[in-house]
This record gives C-alpha cells, structure tokens and sequence, in this order.
C-alpha cells in the first residue's frame, strides 16, 4: 500500500531508499541522522527528492519519470512532527477542526466526537494548546492530523517527546488507531521494545540507505 | 487651536491614514515573499526598497516627480484617466507611502521569519491551501509585527517632508500637512503656529511609536 523508491540529497547527506509496504504499522528504526525525519517529510511533500516515485495505494504523490510532485494540500498524508506544531493560536478545538474541511468535503470521514473519546481528549477541547501537558499535546496533534481523512498517517518520533512511563500509556491509543480506524501509519522510532510493541514491518535505516526490511513477530 | 492648524492636523492623519492603506497590502505580500520564498534577485529587492531610508527624501521626491509627472511614464497614464497627481492630495498620500514603505516591509519580514515554518507545514499537511495557511497560520502568527511595522510606517508618513514638497508642493488648504506647514510657518514668523503644530506632531509620533514598540517587543 505504500510504495517508496526515493533519492534526495542535501548538502553532503544523500537519502537512498526503495521499501514496498502491505502492513498497517510500519516503524522505522536507525540512528540519528539516518534520514528518517526526511524521508517521512519527503512523502508528506515538504522536501523534494531529486528523482524516485512515492505511491500511496493507487495514489501517486511523487514521480519524477511523470513529472509528478503533488503540493503537500493535495497528498492526505497526516504528518505529526516531532514537536507536534499546535497551532498555538487557537485552542484545542480549533487545532482539532483545522483539517477537517477537507473531511467533509470528501463526504463521511471521521466525526471529532468519535475521536476524541477514542483518545481521550474530550475533557480538554475547550482548553488552550499551551497548558497541554507532553501526553495530551500527542493525543491532540494526533488527533488533528486523523481528523483530516489521511490515506496515511506519518508519526516522528511520537514517544520521545514524553518520558517513559507516558510512553507506556501512548502505545495504547496508537493501537487503537491501528486496529479501529485502519489507518496505516509508519512512524520513527527510537525504541526497539515500543517497535515490538505496535509495529507489523521494520524499516531500518542508517547513513540514508536501507539495512533491513523485515516483519516483526506482529506480523499475522 | 484655531480652524487652519485643525484642517492641517486632520489632513495629515487622513492622508498618512489612506497612504498606510496603500502601502500595506503589498508591503505584506513583499515582507511575506522575502521572509518564506527565496528568489533570485532577492538581495537587489531588498536593497532597493530600503534605499528611500537612506537617500535623501527630497531626491526621492524628484524622481517621483519625473514618474508621476505630466509626462512621466506613470503620471501619462493616471492623467489619460482624468487623475491629476502632482500638486495634489493624491501626491502627498503617494510621497507618504514610498518613505513609509521600507519600514512595514522590513519590520513585518522579521515578524514572519520569527513564526515557525513548521505551523505552515503541518497546516499545509492538513489539507490548507497556501491562501489559507497565509491567512491563518503565518499572518496570526506574525500579527503583533505586522502591526508594529504598521504603526512605524504611519509614524513615518505623518512627518514625510522632503519628498512631499517635491511632488505635492505646500498649498495651503490642499495639500499643506503638518512637516510643510512648520516650515512655512517658521519662515513667515508665525513662531506660535509652528510651535503648536510642532508639538501635534510630537504627541502623534510619541504615541505611534509607542505602540510599536510595545507590540514588537516580547509578549507579556
């Protein structure tokens, strides 16, 4: 469902991966400075790879041979960075509802009361993004992101931004959104026992080259 | 103060006031494109739009006048229209508005380089279209800035001199403000009138300024 076949160079660092994906959580692994920020932020259209095809589905977002380069608007990729961005100028609700005129205009979608009980975020809608505490601020930014209707959701590094015994509580609502939404989402990790946790496919990544491929025991 | 100093004082507000108008949109749109869209030729833009701060006002005001001029390329065509420039209101809102320029474009390009990229990002992620992330994301954001660029470029056209006297002249009742009238006054030996009118301009700067300063300053 995800087809990545990627070439991008910046500066000295050159970011080579090819990776098919049929799974519903794909977690990519490496060391720091491997490229996984900018590969996640090479599907959701914010860096331009000098040549390779990015397919979501049937979707094509990215072809250079085509000629095809779809603006960021235009990709229904969720993309959730690792400072999680609230717009800190509206509150919870407002953060929530950004994305979702493109929700309705594509008839359905998900309803904000449905996901924000899955998350457990209700009791804070009306609240302020800025006394959000590290947890609440992943739930809300996740949240926001799954309210646009993504075909896919992209997480950078969801658990670092919150210490470990947190990181316990968020692996729930990720499972969650797994098994109830059938999203697919990869997301970056640094935490191989968290990647054993959630993730059906690993992606390993390291001096922007893929080492490793593989199903984890997850996989059914 | 009698009527001729009142009709002087309301004259400049409202000209410095229609000159701000004009300025603003495309003083934003410039600070905008300066601050996120790299371009070629960008360093030669900046440079020319900050030479009115330091080119001598009256030497502004002359090449205004070969512009706006009869027969000068701009002033042909307004005046093939019906719109006579030179020597009238229009002159003093258009002088106002070059000199006060560089002082919106430059303060509210500091205020959007100070807004995170990452909002922009994310809001585009979600489906946003660049018109709209402008519009509530980056200008938001960037609000308290774009104001105090706002005010310092009010602040500037309430004083203008030198290039107002070129294009627009000193006619009292027409197009004399609150800088030409001073000046006149002094010369004629009207030392009470130029004292008062002086201490008008004062008050208006002093507040103008004061604002400014306040909304470029950290928030409180």
């Amino acid at each position: 469902m995800l087809t990545l076949d990627v070439q991008l160079t910046q500066g000295s660092f050159t970011l080579t991966v090819s990776a098919r994906v049929e799974v519903r959580v794909t977690a990519l692994v490496g060391p720091s400075g491997a490229g996984k920020t900018t590969l996640l932020e090479a599907i959701a259209g914010l860096r331009r790879p000098a040549r390779g095809e990015i397919r979501v589905g049937n979707r094509v977002l990215f072809s250079s041979r085509d000629r095809i380069d779809l603006p960021p608007h235009q990709r229904h990729v969720g993309y959730v960075p690792q400072d999680v961005a609230l717009f800190p100028h509206m509150n919870v609700r407002r953060n929530l509802l950004y994305g979702t005129s493109r929700n309705t205009s594509m008839g359905g979608g998900l309803p904000l009361e449905r996901i924000a009980k899955m998350l457990e975020i209700e009791p804070l809608i009306e609240r302020g993004v800025k006394d959000l505490s590290g947890g609440e601020r992943q739930r809300v930014a996740l949240a926001r992101a799954l309210l646009s209707a993504p075909d896919v959701l992209l997480l950078d590094e969801p658990l670092a931004a919150v210490d470990v015994p947190l990181r316990r509580r968020i692996v729930p609502y990720l499972r969650r959104v797994r098994d109830e939404l059938g999203v697919p989402l990869v997301y970056v990790s640094h935490d191989l026992e968290e990647v054993g946790m959630l993730a059906e496919w690993v992606v390993e990544l390291d001096c922007g080259t893929v080492v490793r491929s593989a199903a984890t025991s997850l996989q059914a | 103060m009698n009527a001729e100093l009142l009709q002087i004082s309301l004259f400049t507000v409202a000209t410095a006031l229609a000159a701000t108008a004009l300025m603003l949109p495309p003083g934003i749109a410039l600070a905008w494109t300066l601050a996120r869209r790299p371009f070629p030729g960008r360093a030669l833009v900046e440079t020319v739009i900050s030479l009115p701060l330091v080119v001598p006002p009256v030497a502004t005001g002359l090449l205004l006048l070969y512009l706006f001029g009869r027969r000068g390329p701009l002033g042909a065509a307004l005046a093939s229209t019906g719109v006579d420039v030179i020597f009238t209101w229009r002159a003093v809102v258009i002088a106002m508005a070059i000199m006060g320029f560089p002082l919106v474009v430059r303060t509210a390009r500091a205020a959007f380089e100070q807004v995170d990229a990452r909002f922009e990002q994310v809001a585009a992620t979600l489906g946003a279209r660049p018109l709209r992330v402008f519009f509530s994301i980056s200008l938001p954001l960037a609000l308290r800035g774009v104001i105090a660029g706002t005010v310092l470029g009010f602040a500037r056209a309430l004083g203008e001199f030198g290039a107002t006297i070129m294009i627009a002249g000193n006619i009292p009742g027409r197009t004399r403000t609150l800088a030409t009238a001073i000046y006149s006054y002094t010369e004629t030996g009207r030392d009470a009138q130029a004292a008062a009118l002086a201490a008008v301009s004062i008050a208006l700067a002093f507040v103008a300024v004061a604002v400014s300063n306040r909304l470029a300053g950290p928030a409180r």
